[in-house]
Order: structure tokens, then C-alpha cells, then sequence
């Protein structure tokens, strides 16, 4: 085992961070998560999902340890099926590489924009995106991307668009926070970005932004910008999901304390409003 | 579907075809049906004999020092010791176990008396020692690399091999080092960082050295990477120069002497211009595939990926200099000329793969022609002077596009076709992997075919599938690759790139994902992924003999002479790569759209192989 440089975050490093032992089993609660992705998840467990995994683990009555690796391909199959962990927080609850427990939360993409800008956009069907600069994350190949580059593509708004690859620069702190900061630098006058990213980072900036939720919020036929989120475990460990469906059930408030602590625009709470400024 | 119908039809006239006059026999069988409907536009053939290797190729040396043999990248020995009379009993030489379990890809080489093997990551590089018993390693290098290179590797973390030159073995690491050893020593003469891996950057492919500068391209488009190749200086591992694959001509090397073919493909910036703004600074156009080299010409050759990772509405226009094959100065760098296989590619059909130097009979003349079996389906036959499309003729069923407008050398799109997420489309063939991937092809100056493993991959796309980093959700369509017509996955076909058509073809189970080697002895040689290693008639296809390796086979056949000077072929097997990823990488056969929906087209693949990584080495008795 060694200690992770920031040099080696990238990098896959089985660190034991054992929380002090509490109640009983002896077990641990193994968790694979990216070393440097606030307001996930970091290394030093600043992020929000290292605190409900704590929660979880003291549920429980185990200790948490954690497997780092950092989110690109192959996440799944180096962390989860190769043995080394047995929960992953923050997954989609439409993902088919884990099986996800019941969703804990349900956010939306957001639009960021600087709140002395004159800028009001709230949909996606508003004239002023189609030349106002504005900012999206990029995922992958061609078809697979992030909801809003589908949705900005599909309505030809294409020339005034800047794109920020989610994985961004890995050298970098907390690499997919770079658009929103691009929104407060004036580098691009709207951003479209996860919510809980944008509610983190937002109110970090030194310039005022407001996080306004897209709407519509399901782009017909079928492109979701709302997600339902959930724990991912390995497809069969039904004892597992059921202990932590068990778990998001009883500790529902305390879950969601954790979640206001961190901005996490939700729609399925007055917290969705977060930053709307109405 | 009418490709086995031409199939039906060859084998007929070649059992009168008792002599085999390979021109009378283009003739007399040529399909009159015509090709299937993809290939309706293309105008006959006027090759008037049959291709052959450029006269610049050197007298065979019996060794291995490059992964395609020879600069042209021909694939082919000379060596023929071992014919389709005696190969039957070719028998087992030697192994070597790799210990490790990933996709392996790379070519052995041989040099003088020694074997070098270069492993999936970690990349290691071991010497064996031909001339003891049982070969021996005779040294191992181990580079420093970082293991976080795993996580930007698109498809497996494989490595492509190694290449020899002037006393040193280079090679190149997933994490973006270009390395020089001692080929003698083991002993590292410079190590090189061309890429980074926290921007997404990775390394799989063979370098190649070619007058005293190891050329070396990147990988990585889907993570927004720009493509690009770095020529650097053999002696010291100096960077000399780099020809990006976007943007404004100086970063693409395009200067006064750049003239190519098509009008489509000149004018100033088009690496910025043929995209809205800004958008080739993350545009994909990476350099994972082969390089080839015509000294005469002194021009190098090689294509670029797909780009990405934008949707293709929100790049409109050619997207230059992706899915492009580039004509290069080895000194300079400076383009010569390109030509663009896919303007605008919408099916990820990467332009990156092999290019055969071949001169061809061609309406009374001989032509220097390059040939290219492109990821979208078809053979390309050009001009390797200028540039121009003498041909491009369809070798696996096709519906993406309608055949190659030789006019503007463009092929011809069926917006029916056309993906968009949310929307459903069916049987778009050939499917991402391609009628080829990366499998790179070997041709026989005896037979004058080129002999190509291939895929028979179509795919649907349908619905929206969640995926995400982090916490972060995305969206993408929900792909899902299975056999084409004939409900084959895969195909080793014998090419005539004068007549362009198919000679024969042996069907396989699944994609025949490996390399191809032919030989004097009118030998061909190939692997499967269920891991038999397979020697076929290069005339007829016909299967001679064949071995059941430990795990599938993704590797590069080679042959070599040994010191006792006695011909060997050696190939590694160690199933993985993006069509194999299903074994090495554990992935979930529930989960059809894995490994970017190949996993859906390779679920009986787990029941065939298993993963190991072993170098088998086979002599005649």
C-alpha cells in the first residue's frame, strides 16, 4: 500500500481508510470511488457520497474502505466485477453494468449563468441559446453523450457551443468542475451541467450564478434530463441491495440533510428550486 | 442478400479454372448479377494483370524486424520451407507463457537469434534466446508506467508490438512513453513521454522507424483527444516533429507542398474550418493503427480515427483531418497529400487501418497504388503518388453507405441510415467495428491477393441507454452489434485487389480479429478467437492444418528462420482487444451493450476461450 500523490490519483491504489469500528460484524463496507470528483467523492472523503457511504457503513455496523479509481472506462469492470469493491454510490438507476438499489435522489440538469448578465434562460426551447456561448460536457463516442449536447445538436445549435470533455484534465482538481468556472470567468455566458455539480460549485465562485433547472425535462421521444440516482451493486448480491434498500428507507432524512449540506438540486424537493433566486 | 451469391458463383468457376490464369479467370467470373448495391456506382475495373509487391522491396532476410514485415506492409515471407504439402505436420517448437491475461495483439519479432515480445499493459519487453533449447528469455525490460493508463485505454489495454532498428527495439507504452532498448542488453538507450494520460491520451499502436525517426501516433478520440503522429529522433528520442490531425495547417504540417487529389480536400485550414468553432481542439483524429513507407517516394502513410466525442449534428461539415489517410514526408513531416475515407463519419468508422503498398496493372500502365480495407466496408485501391481512388469495392454486405463516387472519391450516404439518439435504426452495416477493425492484412506477390481477416458485424441502435462517470449521468443510443447475413461473425477472405473482388473466403464463428501472414510456400496463416491457429491454401482457402491454442487468438502471425536455419511461425495468443474484451475484461454478457454494444455479438465467446497470454512457436518435424 502506498499513499496517493497527487500525481497518482489517476491511478487505481486499494487504500484502506478504516473508519473507527463500530458495533460488531467486523466487516467491511467496500466502496469503489473516483479520488478526485467533488462533490461525489475525493479522497480525503469531502465528497457527499463518502459521507452517506459513512452513514451507510455505521448502519451497518461495518467499516468503510475505499478502492480509487478514477471515473473512465472500464470503471465498473476493474472496480466492481474484479472483486475489489461491492458498492458504488451516484449510479444511474437505468445503468445495466450494476444492479442499483431504490434511488436515493432525483436531480436534473441544470443551466448556470452569471446572475449579472441579464441572462433568464430556463428552457432549452429559448432563443437566446442559439447565440449566447454556451457550455457543455462531453462524454464519449459520437452518440454517447451528456443529455444536453443531444438537445443543443438536435436544435441546430451547434455553432456557439463550446465543449468541455467530463473527464476534463485529470492533473487538475475535481476535473469536471472546469465549465462551471468557465461560467463565472465569462468564458461562456450559460453552462449545461449536471445539477449537484453546478449546486456545489456555483456558490463557490466569486461571481453570483444562478442554477435554474432545464426544462422540459424529458426532451421527446425520449432523452431524460432528470435522474433518478442509486447505489450500485453487484448484479446477484440481492442480501446487499436489500440491506442498503433498507437502509435509504430508514435513514431517508438524514440522507437528505447530507444532501442540502451540498446543494444537490433535487426535483423531487423544494431543494430543486436551489439558486432560482424566485 | 447477394454477397454469397458471388461467393456461389466463384467457387463454380473455379473448378474449371484447372490452370489458374488468374486474368482469364477475373474475367470468366466476374459476377454478372453485379455487386451488391452498395458497390452499383463503382465503374468497371481496368486492372489489366494482377497486383504485385513494389520492386523496392529488399531480397527476404528471414528475419521479423518490423509487425508488417517489410515498409509496404506486406506481411509476407519469402521463406518456403513450410508448403501446403508438408504443413500438416507442422508441429509445436516452443512456448512462452507471458504471464499475463489482456487482449494480446503484437507481433513477435525476430532479429538475428533473438525473439522480442512486448506484453499488454504493463508492457514488458522480453528477449528470448532462439539459439538454446526451448528459447529461453534471455532478458526482460520492465518500463515504469503508470497504472492509471488503464483507465484511458478505449477497448483493452493492448499493445501492437514492437519494431528493431540499428541496434535498438522500440516500442511504445499505454501511459504514452515511447521507449528505445538495447536489443542486444535489454538496456534502456531513451524513453521518450509523447502523450498524457490525465487529458485522455494513451498509446496502442506499432511505431515505426523510417529514416532515423520513430514515428508514433496517439489514441484516445473519445476522450476529445487530438489526433496526432511525432516523428522522433531515433538516436536520442528527441521530438523532431508532430503532425496534429486538426486544426490550422501549420499544427497539420500542410504547407506549399501539399497537393491533393479531390478539390474537396484544398484549401487553407480546412482542419478548422470543416468544423464549427473550435470543436477540432477536441476532435478526435487519433493515430492508433499502421504506417507504411514508400522509400522511392519518400512518403509515409497512415490514417487517422474517427472523430470525437461530439455528436455528429453538432459537427457539421467534414470534421478534417478524421478518418483521413495522410501522405507525409518522413523528414519533415509536411503532408504531401490526403485524402478523407469518411467525411464526417457517423458510424465511428475509424480510417486508421492498414495500408498495403501494391503495384497494380492498371488500363495498360502500372500504377503505385495503396490499399486499404476500410472499417466502412470497402477495398480502397489509390494512387500512392497523388491520392486519387482508382477503385473502392465492397467486401462485406453494406447499407450505410450506397458504393465510393469516384468522381469526388466521396462515399455515397443512405440518410435512412443515419443514427440520431432517440430514434431507432436497424441494420447499419457494417457495424462500428467494421467490415475491419485493426486486424491488418498480408499479401502474396504469388498469388497477387491480399489476404484479410475480417468482421461480418451489423448493428441496431435503438432507444437511449444511461450511463455515467461519477455520479454524472449521459445518455447514449443503445447499440447492439450481431452476425450479418450468413449469421457469421467473421471472415478470412482472399482479396484480388487488381479485379476487385473476392477470390474465396472462409467463414468464421466470430470475427477473425487477428493478423494475416502469407508465405512462399503459397501458405497463409491466421487465428480465431475460439484459439486455433489456422494454416490455409493460398490459392483456394482450403484448410490445411490447424492448432488449438490455449486461449483466443488477436495476435500477428509471423515467420522467421532460425539459426539452425529452419523455418518457424510464431503467433501469441490471448484473447481481449474491443471484440474480446468480453473474456479478458470479465465484462457481463447480460449486458449487451458493453464494450460499446460489442459484447452483445460476442456472448458465446466465454463459452469458447478463456483468457492467458502464450507465445506459440511451430517448425515441420
Amino acid at each position: 500500500m502506498f499513499s496517493l500523490s497527487p500525481r497518482l490519483r489517476v491511478g487505481l491504489a486499494a487504500v484502506s481508510l478504516a473508519a473507527p469500528l463500530l458495533a460488531g460484524t467486523g466487516k467491511e463496507l467496500r466502496v469503489c470511488a473516483d479520488p478526485n470528483n467533488l462533490p461525489f467523492s475525493n479522497e480525503r472523503l469531502e465528497g457527499f457520497e463518502n459521507k452517506i457511504a459513512a452513514l451507510l457503513a455505521r448502519d451497518l455496523g461495518e467499516r468503510v474502505s475505499y478502492t480509487w479509481w478514477a471515473q473512465r472506462r472500464g470503471f465498473f469492470r476493474n472496480t466492481v466485477k474484479a472483486g475489489l469493491c461491492d458498492v458504488v454510490l451516484g449510479v444511474p438507476t437505468g445503468l445495466e453494468m450494476v444492479a442499483p438499489t431504490r434511488p436515493y435522489y432525483r436531480s436534473t440538469y441544470v443551466f448556470v449563468y452569471r446572475a449579472d448578465r441579464g441572462i433568464d434562460v430556463r428552457s432549452f426551447d429559448d432563443p437566446a441559446l442559439k447565440s449566447l456561448k454556451v457550455g457543455v460536457q462531453l462524454a464519449g463516442d459520437d452518440y454517447a453523450n451528456t443529455p444536453p449536447a443531444h438537445a443543443l445538436s438536435r436544435r441546430g445549435i451547434v455553432a456557439n457551443v463550446v465543449g468541455f470533455t467530463l473527464y476534463g484534465d485529470y492533473a487538475l482538481a475535481n476535473p469536471p468542475a472546469r465549465i462551471v468556472e468557465a461560467v463565472a470567468r465569462g468564458d461562456i455566458d450559460v453552462a449545461v451541467v449536471w445539477g449537484p455539480l453546478a449546486g456545489y460549485f456555483a456558490p463557490r465562485q466569486r461571481a453570483p450564478l444562478r442554477v435554474v433547472p432545464v426544462s422540459p425535462s424529458i426532451d421527446l421521444p425520449f432523452l431524460p434530463f432528470v435522474f433518478d440516482i442509486a447505489v450500485g451493486v453487484r448484479r446477484g448480491d440481492d442480501e446487499l441491495k436489500n440491506a442498503i434498500d433498507n437502509f435509504l428507507e430508514r435513514r431517508r432524512p438524514e440522507i437528505d440533510a447530507i444532501l442540502d449540506a451540498y446543494h444537490v438540486p433535487r426535483v423531487d424537493s423544494a431543494a430543486a428550486a436551489y439558486g432560482d433566486g424566485r | 442478400m447477394r454477397h454469397p451469391s458471388r461467393f456461389v458463383r466463384f467457387r463454380i468457376c473455379r473448378r474449371f479454372a484447372v490452370v489458374a490464369v488468374l486474368l482469364l479467370f477475373a474475367a470468366a467470373c466476374r459476377p454478372k448479377a453485379g455487386p451488391p448495391a452498395a458497390a452499383a456506382s463503382s465503374p468497371p475495373i481496368h486492372a489489366t494483370g494482377r497486383a504485385n509487391a513494389p520492386t523496392w522491396l529488399p531480397p527476404d532476410d528471414g528475419l521479423w524486424t518490423r509487425a508488417a514485415k517489410d515498409f509496404a506492409s506486406t506481411r509476407y515471407s519469402a521463406l518456403d520451407q513450410i508448403t501446403a504439402a508438408n504443413v500438416k505436420t507442422l508441429a509445436l517448437a516452443f512456448t512462452f507463457s507471458t504471464g499475463f491475461t489482456k487482449g494480446h495483439e503484437a507481433a513477435p519479432l525476430v532479429v538475428g537469434n533473438t525473439m522480442y515480445v512486448v506484453t499488454p499493459y504493463p508492457d514488458y519487453l522480453y528477449a528470448l534466446d532462439l539459439t538454446k533449447p526451448g528459447a529461453p528469455p534471455k532478458w526482460t525490460y520492465k518500463p515504469p508506467i503508470s497504472p492509471a493508463s488503464q483507465g484511458v485505454a478505449c477497448c483493452d489495454v493492448i499493445n501492437r508490438g514492437a519494431v528493431y532498428d540499428s541496434g535498438k527495439v522500440f516500442f511504445n507504452t499505454l501511459d504514452n512513453q515511447t521507449i528505445a532498448v538495447d536489443a542486444d542488453t535489454g538496456k534502456e538507450a531513451w524513453r521518450t513521454k509523447v502523450g498524457e494520460i490525465n487529458h485522455g491520451e494513451s498509446i496502442t499502436m506499432a511505431p515505426l522507424v523510417v529514416r532515423g525517426k520513430v514515428l508514433v501516433g496517439n489514441s484516445g478520440g473519445e476522450f476529445g483527444v487530438r489526433g496526432k503522429l511525432v516523428a522522433l529522433d531515433a538516436n536520442n528520442g528527441h521530438i523532431r516533429w508532430t503532425a496534429y490531425s486538426t486544426g490550422p495547417d501549420r499544427d497539420v504540417l500542410i504547407g506549399s507542398g501539399f497537393h491533393p487529389f479531390y478539390p474537396t480536400e484544398r484549401g487553407t485550414d480546412l482542419g478548422v474550418s470543416s468544423w464549427p468553432v473550435d470543436m477540432w481542439k477536441i476532435g478526435g483524429g487519433t493515430v492508433w493503427g499502421w504506417i507504411s513507407y514508400d522509400p522511392e517516394l519518400n512518403l509515409v502513410y497512415y490514417g487517422t480515427s474517427n472523430p470525437g466525442p461530439w455528436n455528429p449534428d453538432q459537427r457539421p461539415g467534414d470534421n478534417k483531418w478524421t478518418a483521413t489517410l495522410f501522405a507525409r514526408d518522413p523528414d519533415t513531416g509536411a503532408a504531401a497529400w490526403a485524402y478523407q475515407w469518411n467525411p464526417h463519419d457517423l458510424y465511428d468508422y475509424d480510417g486508421v487501418n492498414e495500408n498495403v503498398l501494391l503495384d497494380i496493372p492498371w488500363k495498360g500502365s502500372t500504377r503505385k497504388t495503396l490499399v486499404h480495407p476500410d472499417r466502412n466496408g470497402y477495398v480502397y485501391v489509390l494512387d500512392r503518388t497523388s491520392g486519387e481512388v482508382l477503385s473502392a469495392e465492397p467486401f462485406v454486405p453494406i447499407t450505410t453507405t450506397a458504393g465510393v463516387d469516384l468522381k469526388s472519391g466521396r462515399p455515397i450516404e443512405v440518410p435512412e441510415k443515419k443514427p440520431q439518439v432517440g430514434k431507432v435504426v436497424r441494420d447499419i452495416c457494417p457495424a462500428a467495428a467494421g467490415g475491419k477493425d485493426w486486424q491488418p492484412s498480408a499479401f502474396s506477390p504469388k498469388t497477387g491477393l491480399l489476404y484479410i481477416p475480417h468482421n461480418n458485424l451489423c448493428q441496431d441502435e435503438e432507444g437511449v441507454e444511461a450511463n455515467y462517470i461519477e455520479g454524472t449521468p449521459f445518455v447514449g443510443a443503445n447499440v447492439k452489434m450481431y452476425a450479418g447475413p450468413g449469421g457469421h461473425r467473421g471472415e478470412f477472405a482472399a482479396w484480388d485487389p487488381a479485379a476487385g473482388r473476392k477470390a474465396w473466403a472462409v467463414k468464421e464463428r466470430f470475427p477473425a480479429w487477428s493478423g494475416a501472414l502469407a508465405t512462399a510456400g503459397d501458405v497463409v496463416f491466421y487465428g480465431t478467437m475460439e484459439g486455433w491457429f489456422k494454416a490455409v491454401d493460398a490459392r483456394t482457402g482450403a484448410l490445411l492444418w490447424q492448432f488449438k491454442t490455449g486461449s483466443g487468438i488477436i495476435g500477428q502471425p509471423v515467420t522467421y528462420r532460425g539459426p539452425g536455419g529452419k523455418q518457424y511461425v510464431a503467433i501469441l495468443s490471448g484473447v481481449g482487444g474491443w471484440a474480446g474484451a468480453i473474456v479478458s475484461g470479465d465484462l457481463d454478457a447480460r449486458d449487451g451493450t458493453a464494450a460499446l454494444g460489442f459484447v452483445n455479438a460476442m456472448k458465446d465467446l466465454p463459452g469458447a476461450t478463456t483468457k492467458g497470454g502464450e507465445l506459440y512457436v511451430f517448425s515441420l518435424p
